[in-house]
Parts: C-alpha cells; structure tokens; sequence
C-alpha cells in the first residue's frame, strides 16, 4: 500500500479540521461575548439546553446556560449509564474493587448523581463533571466514597477500583457481539458453499479481508505474514466496528469507544506486545547492539529503547485523537444551533454536519487501516530476516 | 486531564474483551475464512493451469489430427493409384491371357481342320481310288474293245482325279 497517499490525505485532513475548528473558535468567542450581554434565564434557552444535553448524554437538570464545552466533553468522555434521550436512560452495572471485596449495583440508585448510594461496605457517591465546576476532574463521572460526615473521602475513594460495565464498556460489547455474529455467518458461509463463489455478507467482506492480507499484511511482514492474520484482522474490524458504531447517533452507537485512550492503550500494548515478542535475534541486535561505533551506545541504546514505546504510543494517541476529534467537531457543529439560538444556523450546521460524516466514515476506515498498517509494520520490522 | 487518563476499568475489560474476541475470532472465523479464500485461489489458480493445459493439448490434438488427416489422405491415394495400378495389370493379364487362348484355340482349330482336311483327303483319295477303280473295271469291262480309246479314257481320269 502507498504510505505516501495516506499521508497526504491525513495532512489535508488535519488542515481542514483545523481550518474548521479556528473557524468555530472564532465564531464560539463571538457568541459566548453574546450570550453574556444578552439576559440569560430565558426559557427558550433553557429548553434548548436541555434539548441538546438530552441528545448529548449530559445531565443538565436546571441548567440555565447552555455550555457547549460540558455538553461535549460529556460525550466524549465515559459514563456510568447510557443516556437514549430526555430523560431516559439505561442503568449500567457498576462494579467497584474495594479494600473489603467487591460491590455490584445498578447505576440507576444514584438517580443520576442526585442520590447518594448505600453499598455493603461503604456509601458511594457518583460525582459528575458538571457538578464538579473547574477541578481537575472537570470531564469525569466518577464514583467516590462518601465519609461518615457526608463529605467526599478521597482518601478511602482512592482505595476503590471501579470496574463498572461503563457506556463504553457496554459500547464495546455490542460492538464485539456484532462482529462475533457477523463473522461467524461469514465463516459458515464459507464452510456452506466450499470453493463456490462468495454471496452476500461474505462477498461484501471478502474482499476487506483479502485487502488486509494482499495489501497490509502480505507487502509489510513478508512470507511469514500467515501468523499474524488473526490479530491483524482482529485489531482491523474491532476497530472498524467501534469506530463505525460511534458514528451512529443512537442507542448500540453514539459512544466514544475507539476515542477513549484506555482503549486505544489497550490496543496499542497489544501491539507492542506482539511485536516484541515476536521480535526476532535480528530485531534485538539492531536494538542493543546498533550499527554505530560504540561510543555511541549510551546515546543509541536509550533512543532504541524509547523507540519501542513511542511507535505504539503513536499508534494510542493517533486513534484517539482522530475519533475524538471527529466526535468533537460534529458535536460543535450542533452546538453551533443552540449557541445561535436560531434555527436559522440549523440548515448550515447541518450540512456541515453531514459532510463531516461522511469525513468521518472515510476516517473510521482510515484509521482501522493505519492502525493495522502500522501494526503490521512494526511486526514485520521485529520479523524480518536479514542476510 | 480526564480525557487523557486511561481509566483502570476500562483498561481492563478492554484488555479481556479483546483478547477473548481475538481467541474467538481465530477458532471461529479467520481460520475457516484464511483457509477457505486460501483453498478457493488454489483451486481457482489450478483450474486456470488446468485450463492453460486443455488449450495446449488443444492445440496439439488439432495438430495431431490434421497431420493423421494429411496422412490418411496421401495413404489413401497411393491405395488407390495401387488398386488402379492392380486393375489395369490384372486386366492386360487377362487379356494377354486371353489372346494367347484364344490363339491357341484358333492353332488348334487350325491344326484340327487340317487333320480333319487330311483325313477327309486321305478318305476321299481312297475312294476316288476306289471308285476309279470301279470305273476302271467297268470301263475296263465296257470298253476293252477298243484299246485306243481305252487308254485315252484311263489317261484322262487319271488326269482328272490327280487334279482333284
């Protein structure tokens, strides 16, 4: 595959998104110098408020002010239950780690952070972002225990692990149910119709597949590329997937999976752990042994070692920032009609939106395809033999 | 920064879901998938050589056929130019064959006639001879009167019967 053309692609890309973001930052500034000499509680602005935190999963009960910033991050970030519109919601599990043993309960006894809940061995409270006006957990839902005195104890809520079946923990299942189901008919497929021509489902995937294994794998990791097909095609579609799902505006979607950093974390260790274990005595020569005079060691050993890191770690920042960026821009683009005030912004803001969709599916492609690219690279650098 | 701050949660269940995906994956998809489209191009790239073949052997059979065609032709023509060559020398044959009978037919005839000729000459001159010899007597009888007349008349069918 033609590195080059991608690249210039992601550079244009970043141009116009940043064009676009300067253009909504000017337009923001603006507006926000409106809103602040216009008189606020207004009904009108409140009902839009409420509209847009209705549809951005913000719980913004009371609010006079409409705050794009909140109403964003609130998306972007995790939450503890899945917001579907106005004031219905779907109660995750939450499953806290604690010091005396575990806690499960439903997310919906915190009544969407106005109640405080009482658990076996301790009293949690779930502390919104919006609640927690400029600290430095500004965009974070998070659970904290309560002390005897009904203060928050961080001391004690330092101790709790929250392993809650988070929005995008629920996101992220879906989302690899959905490719379970997809791919075993696919696969039945197959076994159903032996060495006929592809139909349906499976001729739509097909050649997604053979793109993986002709055009990433095959040119990037050499003859021995056989090995590493299920984990490049695993990291292709579950990335695919969550990337295409977060662009659906309703309930299985809407979630930030593929731009959150735990994930995009998750998904690049796995790479480098692929890779360095795979690593052949080659790729550890080139590594601890470079081919400079030697009194260069102390410089090139710490910049090889630190090389091991940074390429997975521009592989988690790459991924989040891309799908977090998009969310970002479509979510202000909406904004854009509340923040005006007018539904006269409404047709433009939409057609901005629609064509940062589209921008948007080109990405979830885009990226789905770096990512396996670069992994399948860093794979077939560690892999390579040398004569 | 919340937004840059890898929750432990998530971490982990993203951890297990994926590696269990991956483990799902391999048993349940990409193995029969890697192996069937694996299988298919195989049999797909083994069909065309195949068919790369038929078309050689194709070729070659035509070739092959035409040559036998060619050589049947020639083989057929010089069968029959032998056959015509067979006809025409059996049937001089015969005809020699039958000229050289008829021939002999014809000397036998030939030579039978003359027998036959002979024989009725050889009868006849008997009995000319006899009835000469009758007429002799008789004239003889009749005429022994005149001696001159006598030996005339002998002289003359003498004559006579020597010319016949």
């Amino acid at each position: 595959m033609d590195c080059n053309q991608v690249f210039v692609l992601k550079v244009k890309k970043v141009i116009f998104v940043f064009t676009l973001l300067i253009a909504f930052l000017s337009i923001k500034n603006d507006t926000f110098a409106q809103v602040e000499s216009v008189v606020s509680p207004d009904s009108v602005v409140a009902e839009s408020a409420h509209a847009v935190s209705g549809e951005d999963g913000a719980t913004a009960h009371g609010e006079e002010k409409f705050e794009p910033t909140k109403v964003i991050m609130e998306h972007i970030a995790d939450s503890h239950v899945w917001h579907l519109w106005g004031h219905t919601s779907i109660p995750l599990p939450v499953i806290l780690y604690t010091s005396s043993g575990l806690e499960v309960f439903s997310s919906a006894n915190f009544h969407h952070g106005e109640h405080d809940y009482q658990g076996k061995y301790n009293k949690y409270r779930l502390v919104t972002g919006l609640k927690q006006s400029m600290t430095k957990d500004m965009f974070n839902k998070n659970i904290k225990v309560v002390g005897a005195d009904g203060q928050i104890d961080e001391a004690a809520s330092d101790t709790v692990i929250d392993f809650s079946i988070t929005k995008n923990v629920a996101a992220m299942f879906i989302a690899i149910a959905l490719i379970v189901i997809v791919f075993s008919a696919v696969a039945a497929g197959y076994k159903k119709r032996v060495g006929k021509a592809p139909k349906g489902l499976q001729s739509f995937l097909e050649p997604v597949i053979i793109f993986v294994r002709d055009d990433i794998a095959k040119p990037n990791i050499g003859h021995k590329y056989a090995k590493f097909m299920p984990y490049l095609l695993t990291i292709f579609f579950f990335i695919l997937f969550n990337n295409l799902l977060g662009l659906v505006p309703i309930f299985p979607g809407s979630a930030n999976v593929t731009g959150n950093i735990a994930l995009t974390f998750v998904m690049a260790t796995a790479t480098m752990l692929v890779v360095n274990l795979n690593g052949n005595k080659y790729y550890w020569k080139h590594i601890l042994t470079p081919d400079v005079p030697w009194w260069l060691y102390p410089i090139m050993i710490p910049v090889e070692l630190i090389g091991i890191i940074s390429k997975p770690f521009a592989l988690m920042v790459r991924l989040f920032a891309n799908i977090t960026a998009g969310h970002i821009i479509v979510l202000s683009l909406i904004s854009l009609i509340f923040i005006f005030k007018t539904l006269a912004i409404a047709p433009v803001s939409v057609a901005f939106v629609l064509f940062m969709d589209v921008l948007e599916l080109l990405v979830a492609f885009l990226q789905a395809f770096i990512f396996t690219l670069l992994s399948a690279l860093f794979i077939g650098m560690a892999v390579e033999e040398h004569h | 920064m919340e937004l840059v701050t890898p929750s432990i949660g998530l971490v982990f269940w993203t951890a297990l879901a994926f590696i269990c995906l991956l483990i799902l994956l391999r048993k349940l998809a990409w193995k029969p998938i890697l192996g069937a489209i694996h299988d298919r191009e195989q049999s797909i790239d083994e069909a065309l050589n195949k068919a790369e073949l038929a078309k050689q052997e194709m070729t070659r059979l035509t070739a092959q056929n035409q040559d036998l065609m060619q050589q049947a032709r020639a083989e057929r023509d010089e069968i029959l130019k032998e056959a015509k060559t067979l006809k025409d020398g059996i049937l001089n044959e015969a005809k020699k064959q039958a000229q050289l009978e008829g021939a002999k037919l014809i000397e036998k005839a030939k030579i039978e006639i003359e027998n036959q000729k002979k024989a009725a000459l050889a009868e006849v001159k008997g009995q000319v001879s006899t009835l000469s010899l009758e007429i002799a007597e008789r004239v003889l009888r009749n005429q022994l009167d005149d001696k001159a007349k006598q030996e005339a008349l002998v002289a003359n069918l003498l004559k006579d019967v020597e010319l016949n």
